[in-house]
């Protein structure tokens, strides 16, 4: 087995089962630790521009992927969505909210860095999750040059292949060969990226999933009872 | 009807003398640990002044509380969904600096410095960086006893109605201290404003607790208080707060704040309430008739109808006795003389205070000043504290109930000095004040003499009753096994520790034969 089909074949797996079996685990074992982690208190300038940025940047760009991703050729050209189209939306939105993100991404970034209080506050896994999620989405903006290279050309292949071998580790059928004809940039992206899942259940990542939907039907008091009633 | 029962409070701000005892044994006991060092469950601030955090009190800055939105209550902060929309920046947090920066002083210095002409100091280090502080700016009790300057203390949100430049003449000057609590509210805003529930009121005893295993961190429950009274712990990254020292008052005993209070002014009891009618009384259009409508909230534990209901809802006999012979009752209920604090933040709070008396004896004994009938006791428009300061700090500004309350406060000294100093029996002042004998007397044995099992009359919790298997409890707390405890024993950890470790210097003393 070659490099590539490990980081291609195997790495998703990996990646993949740590992040369901981590995140069980910590939120069995270890709630306490389950939190958003802010700080906020420690300072809040900026804190509006930079976090809602960045927040609102990231989910648009996680949906989005999961989106354009997971859903099977077939339905998008079923639903009358042709591959350059979808290829154009892709690279807009990527664009737009890759922006948004990257310039509240930065202004985090400088605050968890160089504020005193914040920095002395981090722990090593908030600063290298915030480093690494910057760079992998500095070389998701990276591809964009490449798509629309593509894209001038008239060719979706590789917006295709991505969303193929993307499937193919979730049909469990995993083709790293999918990937040999694609630019090496959207392979570097590929590895930060599935590194993300991988470290996430070891980092302040795991709020994403306690996001509290639940509140907007929720009654305003809450009262718990000790008796058996 | 649901009855339920409420663990309550009267602080009685006549006899605070501001030694803040109560802070720095709950400080000692709940918050002395990294990442609470500038929160204070219980602090104790000098008024007129802006409080800890600065201007807690001023929704217009915080939006805490609820308020009247088109007759329906709502919080203050915005609807659920607003809340959602600003979860990622809370716009109405506070800073750390709000309170102040948490900081302790070099002392290894002291120990460790070679030797010198001058003597060592010792200077102040953050608690949050570790590193050296310039200069500290404020603190948890910046103003105490009128210290900074009158222009910013009287910022003071209760001064809003009030002719400040009078106040600021020296000869004029007012001063009272006010120690504070959660005040475990029957209808908590922090408990609404918890997106992920973690917020809840104990039914047995209505003490309000932050679950820290359920809470994630949405911070939004801190802005919400309208008390300021639910801290951030930034080293745990969860929601903190008074936990109304549940574990001894489930064993009967009083919280601690209460328990080492040296002025004994602190009150501990069961109130029973209609929960049916929580948000009715909440939502009084005028907010002057709030403090009214709490009264009207409470239910008498001598009405037999009241009794049958709580015993439906399973509340204990003892529970009852303990309703029926709750001091709070006394001064809320039969005298009249204890207020919730700022009942216009609708959230219908358990701690309530009685008025201070601020005589101005230099100017009685020359004359100066209007005296009730005995003439040596002043009348309660004499006193330095203005009413009306009074009023907006207890009863949304309506000096009526106030005022009488001080009435009968002085009108009970009258009384009392009418026996024990004329003796004989002066009954002029309570008439006009309008309690009996009887009454007088007995307040007197509460507020005079105050004695330890009137000012606490706290039924233990029935722990036997909530447990699945209270036996297999036995042995089991106290001793814990597992990750409770321990750090674990290698370096490497895959989930975030608790750091516990200090800032200050851990450099040991040298061994005095080095020096030579």
């Amino acid at each position: 087995m070659n490099l590539h089909n490990f980081l291609y074949g195997v790495y998703p797996y990996i990646a993949l089962s740590v992040f369901l079996l981590g995140s069980l685990q910590r939120f069995d074992r270890e709630q306490y630790t389950w939190k958003s982690d802010s700080s906020q208190l420690l300072s809040k300038a900026n804190m509006r521009l930079g976090s809602n940025l960045f927040h609102v940047g990231i989910l648009a760009i996680f949906g989005g992927h999961a989106v354009g991703l997971l859903t099977p050729h077939g339905v998008f050209t079923g639903l009358g969505v042709s591959d350059m189209a979808h290829q154009m939306v892709a690279i807009w939105a990527g664009s737009i909210f890759g922006a948004m993100c990257l310039l509240g991404g930065l202004i985090l970034w400088v605050r968890r860095m160089f504020n005193a209080r914040v920095s002395a506050a981090s722990r090593g896994s908030d600063k290298f999750i915030l480093t690494w999620l910057l760079i992998t989405l500095m070389l998701g903006l990276s591809t964009i040059p490449v798509s629309i290279g593509h894209a001038n050309h008239g060719n979706p292949n590789v917006m295709i292949a991505l969303a193929e071998w993307v499937q193919s580790i979730v049909y469990l059928h995993p083709n790293p060969a999918l990937l040999n004809e694609v630019d090496t940039i959207f392979k570097i992206h590929l590895f930060f990226g599935m590194t993300v899942f991988l470290v996430f259940p070891f980092t302040r990542m795991v709020h994403v999933w306690s996001a509290p939907f639940g509140y907007i039907n929720r009654p305003y008091q809450i009262v718990r009872s000790k008796r058996k009633l | 009807m649901k009855v339920r029962a409420q663990f309550a409070f009267v602080f009685n701000l006549d006899k605070c003398i501001g030694c803040h005892t109560c802070s720095v044994t709950c400080k000692n006991v709940w918050t002395n640990r990294k990442g609470v060092e500038y929160a204070w469950f219980n602090n104790v601030e000098s008024k007129p002044g802006v409080g800890y955090p600065k201007q807690w009190e001023n929704q217009d800055i915080w939006h805490g509380g609820w308020e009247l939105k088109n007759g329906k209550l709502e919080l203050k902060s915005g609807s659920r969904t607003s809340k959602l929309l600003n979860i990622f920046a809370n716009p109405d947090m506070p800073e750390i600096d709000d309170y102040y920066e948490p900081f302790t002083y070099n002392y290894a210095h002291l120990q460790n410095a070679p030797l010198s002409e001058a003597t060592p100091t010792a200077r102040p280090i953050s608690q949050i960086t570790g590193k050296s502080m310039e200069k500290i700016t404020w603190g948890p009790n910046w103003e105490d006893d009128l210290a900074g300057e009158y222009h910013k203390r009287s910022k003071d949100k209760n001064m809003d109605n009030i002719q400040k430049e009078m106040y600021g003449q020296f000869e004029n000057t007012f001063h009272m201290y006010l120690p504070r609590i959660c005040n475990h509210c029957l209808n908590a805003s922090c408990v609404a404003a918890c997106p992920s529930g973690s917020i809840y009121k104990r039914e047995e005893d209505g003490i309000v607790l932050v679950d820290q295993d359920k809470c994630r961190g949405w911070r939004m429950c801190v802005s919400s208080c309208p008390y300021k009274k639910v801290f951030y712990n930034w080293e745990s990254g969860k929601a903190e707060k008074c936990i109304g020292c549940y574990p001894r008052v489930e064993s009967g005993m009083p919280t601690v704040c209460s328990e080492s209070c040296v002025g004994r002014i602190r009150y501990n009891g069961i109130m029973l309430y209609d929960a049916d009618r929580i948000e009715e009384f909440a939502s009084m259009e005028d907010t002057q008739d709030l403090y009214e409508a709490q009264r009207s909230i409470f239910l008498d534990p001598n009405d037999p109808e009241v009794i049958k209901a709580a015993r439906l809802e399973g509340i204990n006999e003892d529970w009852l006795e303990a309703a029926r012979n709750s001091p709070i009752w006394k001064m809320v209920m039969d005298w009249k003389i204890a207020f919730p604090m700022h009942p216009e933040f609708r959230t219908l709070p358990m701690v309530w205070y009685v008025p201070p008396l601020s005589p101005v004896q230099s100017q009685i004994d020359q004359g100066n000043l209007p005296v009730g009938p005995d003439g040596a006791i002043p009348v309660a428009g004499a006193m330095r504290l203005p009413v009306q300061y009074l009023a907006n700090l207890l009863t949304a500004g309506k000096t009526e109930p106030v005022e009488s309350a001080l009435n009968k406060l002085i009108a009970m000294r009258s009384y009392q000095r009418s026996i024990h100093v004329e003796g004989q029996v002066d009954t002029r002042a309570i008439d006009a004040a309008g309690i009996t004998e009887e009454q007088a007397k007995e307040m007197y044995r509460y507020l005079a003499i105050a004695n330890y099992e009137d000012r606490f009359v706290i039924p233990t919790g029935h722990t036997e009753e909530t447990l699945d298997d209270s036996f297999g409890f036995q042995g089991q707390n106290g001793f814990n096994f597992g990750n409770d405890s321990s750090h674990g024993v290698s370096k490497i950890t895959l989930f975030p520790r608790r750091r516990k470790d200090t800032v200050e210097p851990k450099t040991l003393a040298p061994a005095s034969d080095n020096n030579s």
